[in-house]
């Protein structure tokens, strides 16, 4: 079978939701959705054994193959990895939200489709080979994203939270496109396998960094970098088993597969490594420092979770510093990346659940009002802490070790000669330990905050308990992981995470056995991560313990200054500025619409036909001029007289009827009967339409326009008729390319089996023209009943108010 | 549009079956000789207004009791079907098909795809500027 085709089980999956929900309401239709990433995690496990050797898996189903766009699933490490992170955490949300979700009061028929949506378009972006289609799926968990963080969207602030997502995750996408598609001319293929292959190729083309500084674009909103950092925050308005998932494991880490996965292009260019790295460090810092300022438990973890993106972006800009220097410590810097990405998804999925049962149990998320939930829900507590714990770097828990491998890393990083890195370079571990040292207080302020000191009861809406037992299941594993990746770390590396450093550093590698890391908690007293941790935890602490006298400081900084009122007053600007653009423009009148087509056209058509040379005039083949064709012009001429003298609208459409007419006695004349007809009937129906439609118009002199706007009109309408009689005259006058009208005498028996070629042309040779033709006709006949139906309604609505 | 003239009342009735029939017979006839769908619905259209003109709206509408948006909407249905039912003989979008056929009563008759195309067309002109006329003569 062609596994690509299971990227698509969880859309398909999704077809049925309805269904069950509506046909099985005793049973909560997150049971039946569970299957679905569970079977999927199962399935892909099994291709452990394969990307644990350094071998990889295809398959492709062809797509647009005339532009080289196919649906690939490539497996190999690194997207094995994701995979199993997105189908695992998966089904772990899954049950976790059977339980926070109740099956009466929610639209779960809504949540679970959104859900697989989602799961698919993550497999996607993950999985493919193709950028085209990559970037296909990565608007597609931008736009499941949306429909999830809006899921309660009868609250203002979860449509706000969604819009700003989709427009910053978008707007990145876009630039991303932008990004493949000059990477796709640059290497001639869509292909990520074949562009690294040929890298070298295209490296020193003039739009590289371009394509590189694009893509990173996509990255780093995707990622909630700085500054695009701010849509995460807002989008915790979803519910909780989506931040979970969506916010913290999977799709905020689309950005860094996306960095991951082109390191080997462009981490030979300078721009690469300084980006990376820097605005990782920024984003770090940035996110924990604000961390401390939050008071909803949800935003304390969205800041976190943005300082953590960072802090494994920017190892994969220490990574890609490999590219340039043999220092081993480099090479460990992709495997410190991969590493604290598996240990975050672990826990901060679990922090997230407990802060979702925190929320369900108490009913609210205000730090300021709970604490002293550690005796009433020890279970969550416990979780709580080892997730915390983990995430503040501490032993015995799996985030001990990356963050050690990360400080290792970025001390590094000031020795590294190229790029100016031995002077400002200096700035990056000072960075980097400051922002550890928020990460612990911050970590600390989460649980302790919420589980100790005080019980204030009488501030909380619901009497709080432990949660019921299916709620806790899902943190508990991942809580039991967050130990079990302390002991084992080698394990986890060796399955999971070495088979994805080779599709980092695939010049270094050739197996990941080749990757010669192990990880170990204790290295000796001379280490100087060790010391760098120690003082975390000394500085962090005093800290932590006067809290309440420095948290104060962040009300320094006044709320016109931060990112979110510039984004705020950007969206306004926007739409004020475009809607007064539109209104200097469109001022409602038909008439000036038709100016700005008439003269636009004119202007153009003349232009060109001068510019191109294109006016010609040959006397000899035109035609002789017979007597009714001059008596028929001088009908037409009189009529068109009248239609601009007429006093009363009657006789200017009764003059214009005669204008058609006369054009109809034309086609007589040049022997053209199916025109002739056509011309006669569309005149007599049309000019009853007139007269129906004009019933309704005010009488004709009322208008009262200035000499200009006359002359005005006067000059665009005698520049229309001036065009198309010049260009009748040249295209008469000169043949630049043989006429197709022998092909149509030739064929009209024999291919098409009709005599009348007229006909023929209309519903065959040009067959497409009549199609869209009475489209468009169908299309006016709705507007026009559209749009007198709406003003009865109106109408009928305002008289109601009267 | 309350009319009471009875002379023109009259001759409608006549002439607004020659006009249908002719419509017909130019509809028909459009493949070989002047012709087709647009011109014969056009014409259609023409003996329906010249109803509206003679009695008024609510008597044509009486008379002929359709919701021409419907009209078009299945007109525009069998213009699009004919265009695409030829994917389903593996050919092109809009690959027409005709043969010849030997029907009784009218001989040797030639049978074309375009022809419920053309009929697609002829419902979706009447259709339309019915849909438009009835509206905005119904507005008041």
């Amino acid at each position: 079978m062609e596994f690509v085709l299971l990227i698509f089980l969880p859309v398909i999956a999704s077809l049925f939701v309805p269904i069950l929900f509506s046909k099985l309401k005793g049973i909560h239709t997150g049971w039946f959705v569970l299957l679905v990433p569970f079977f999927l995690f199962v399935y892909y496990s099994g291709f452990l054994k394969m990307t644990s050797t350094g071998g990889h898996a295809l398959s492709k189903i062809d797509w647009i193959p005339s532009l080289g766009i196919s649906f690939v699933s490539y497996i190999d490490g690194l997207s094995l990895l994701f995979t199993l992170l997105i189908t695992g955490i998966g089904s772990l949300v899954v049950l976790y939200s059977i339980f926070y979700l109740d099956k009466e009061r929610e639209r779960l028929n809504h949540f679970y489709v959104y859900l697989l949506i989602f799961m698919s378009a993550m497999l996607g972006v993950v999985q493919s080979d193709n950028i085209i289609s990559l970037y296909l799926f990565w608007e597609l968990t931008s736009i499941s994203s949306f429909l999830l963080i809006g899921y309660w969207n009868t609250r203002e602030r979860s449509r706000l939270g969604a819009l700003k997502s989709m427009m910053i995750t978008v707007f990145g996408g876009l630039m991303m496109l932008g990004g493949f598609v000059l990477l796709g001319i640059m290497g001639n293929t869509f292909s990520i396998r074949e562009l690294i292959a040929n890298v070298s190729s295209f490296s020193d083309h003039g739009l590289f960094v371009l394509a590189l500084v694009l893509i990173l674009l996509g990255a780093f909103t995707k990622s909630a970098q700085f500054p695009f950092h701010i849509w995460l925050p807002d989008a915790m308005e979803a519910p909780t088993p989506v931040s979970a998932y969506l916010h913290s494991a999977t799709m905020v880490k689309a950005g860094l597969y996306l960095v991951a996965r082109f390191t080997p292009i462009f981490a030979t260019s300078e721009v690469w490594v300084w980006t990376v790295t820097g605005i990782g460090l920024l984003t770090l810092f940035w996110g924990s420092f604000f961390a401390v300022k939050q008071t909803d438990l949800k935003a304390i973890l969205a800041f976190s979770t943005i300082s953590q993106l960072g802090l494994i972006m920017s190892l994969l800009g220490a990574a890609s510093v490999a590219y340039h220097t043999d220092e081993t410590i480099f090479k460990l810097a992709a495997f410190a990346a991969i590493f604290h990405l598996v240990n975050h998804a672990v826990f901060k999925g679990s922090l997230f659940m407990v802060a979702g049962i925190v929320d369900h149990e108490t009913g609210t998320r205000d730090i300021r009002k709970l604490g002293g939930l550690m005796s009433i829900m020890p279970i969550s507590f416990t979780i709580a802490f080892i997730g915390s714990m983990s995430m503040a770097g501490l032993p015995p828990f799996g985030g001990f070790l990356s963050k050690e491998m990360f400080l290792d890393a970025m001390l590094a990083l000031q020795h590294f000669d190229q790029f100016n890195f031995s002077t400002l370079g200096i700035l990056l571990p000072i960075v980097a330990w400051v922002a550890s040292v928020f990460t612990f207080v911050y970590s600390f302020y989460f649980v302790f905050k919420t589980f100790t000191g005080r019980k204030r009861e009488d501030d909380l809406p619901r009497t709080p308990h432990e949660a019921p037992v299916g709620m806790l299941v899902s943190p508990s594993i991942l809580a039991v992981l967050v130990i079990a990746i302390f002991f084992i770390p080698n394990v986890v590396g060796k399955w999971l995470v070495k088979p994805a450093v080779i599709a980092i550093q695939p010049n270094l590698y050739s197996s990941p056995a080749d990757v010669n890391v192990t990880v170990t908690a204790w290295h000796g007293f001379d280490y100087p991560a060790l010391w760098l941790t120690v003082a975390i935890i000394a500085i962090g602490s005093v800290l932590f313990f006067t809290l309440a006298k420095w948290q104060k400081l962040y009300a320094i900084q006044p709320e016109y200054l931060s990112l979110n009122s510039f984004y705020d007053s950007l969206m306004t600007f926007s739409e004020k500025g475009t809607n007064r653009l539109s209104r200097f423009y469109m001022t409602g009148l038909i008439r000036t619409y038709l100016l700005y087509m008439f003269g636009a056209i004119s202007v153009m058509t003349i232009a060109t036909l001068f510019m191109k040379n294109a006016f010609v005039v040959n006397m000899n083949s035109f035609s002789e001029v017979s007597l009714y064709g001059v008596l028929t012009a001088i009908i037409l001429l009189v009529a068109v007289a009248m239609v601009l003298l007429a006093k009363t609208r009657l006789a200017a459409i009764i003059a214009l009827g005669a204008v058609g007419y006369s054009v109809a006695l034309f086609f007589v004349i040049f022997k053209a009967p199916d025109l002739a007809l056509t011309q006669l009937v569309i005149e007599t129906v049309s000019v009853a339409l007139f007269l129906l439609a004009f019933q309704h118009l005010p009488s004709l002199n009322s208008h009262g326009e200035k000499k200009r706007t006359k002359l005005v009109n006067a000059i665009i309408a005698g520049s229309v008729g001036i065009m198309v009689t010049l260009i009748a005259l040249s295209a008469h006058s000169q043949k630049l390319i043989p006429s197709i009208s022998n092909y149509y005498k030739e064929t009209v028996a024999t291919k098409a089996g009709g005599g009348n070629i007229v006909n023929v042309i209309l519903v065959d040779y040009r067959g497409f023209d009549t199609l869209f033709e009475i489209a468009v006709l169908s299309i006016a006949g709705i507007a026009v009943l559209g749009m007198i139906r709406l003003r009865l309604a109106k109408k009928e609505r305002s008289d109601e108010i009267k | 549009m309350k009319s009471n003239d009875v002379i023109l009342q009259t001759a409608t009735k006549v002439v607004f079956f020659i006009i249908f029939i002719f419509s017909i017979h130019i509809f028909f006839a459009g493949h070989y000789a002047p012709g087709g769908g647009f011109v014969g619905g056009l014409l259609t259209t023409g003996a329906l207004v010249l109803l509206l003109l003679a009695f008024d709206l609510e008597t044509v509408q009486k008379a002929l009791p359709f919701n021409f948006t419907i009209v078009t909407g299945i007109g525009l249905l069998l213009s699009l079907g004919t265009a695409a039912g030829s994917i389903f003989f593996n050919v092109p979008f809009f690959t027409h098909a005709f043969d010849h056929f030997d029907l009784p009563l009218f001989g040797d008759t030639s049978l074309h795809t375009a022809m419920i195309f053309d009929a697609g067309v002829y419902l979706v002109v009447v259709g339309a500027a019915l849909t438009i006329i009835q509206t905005i003569g119904g507005d008041s």
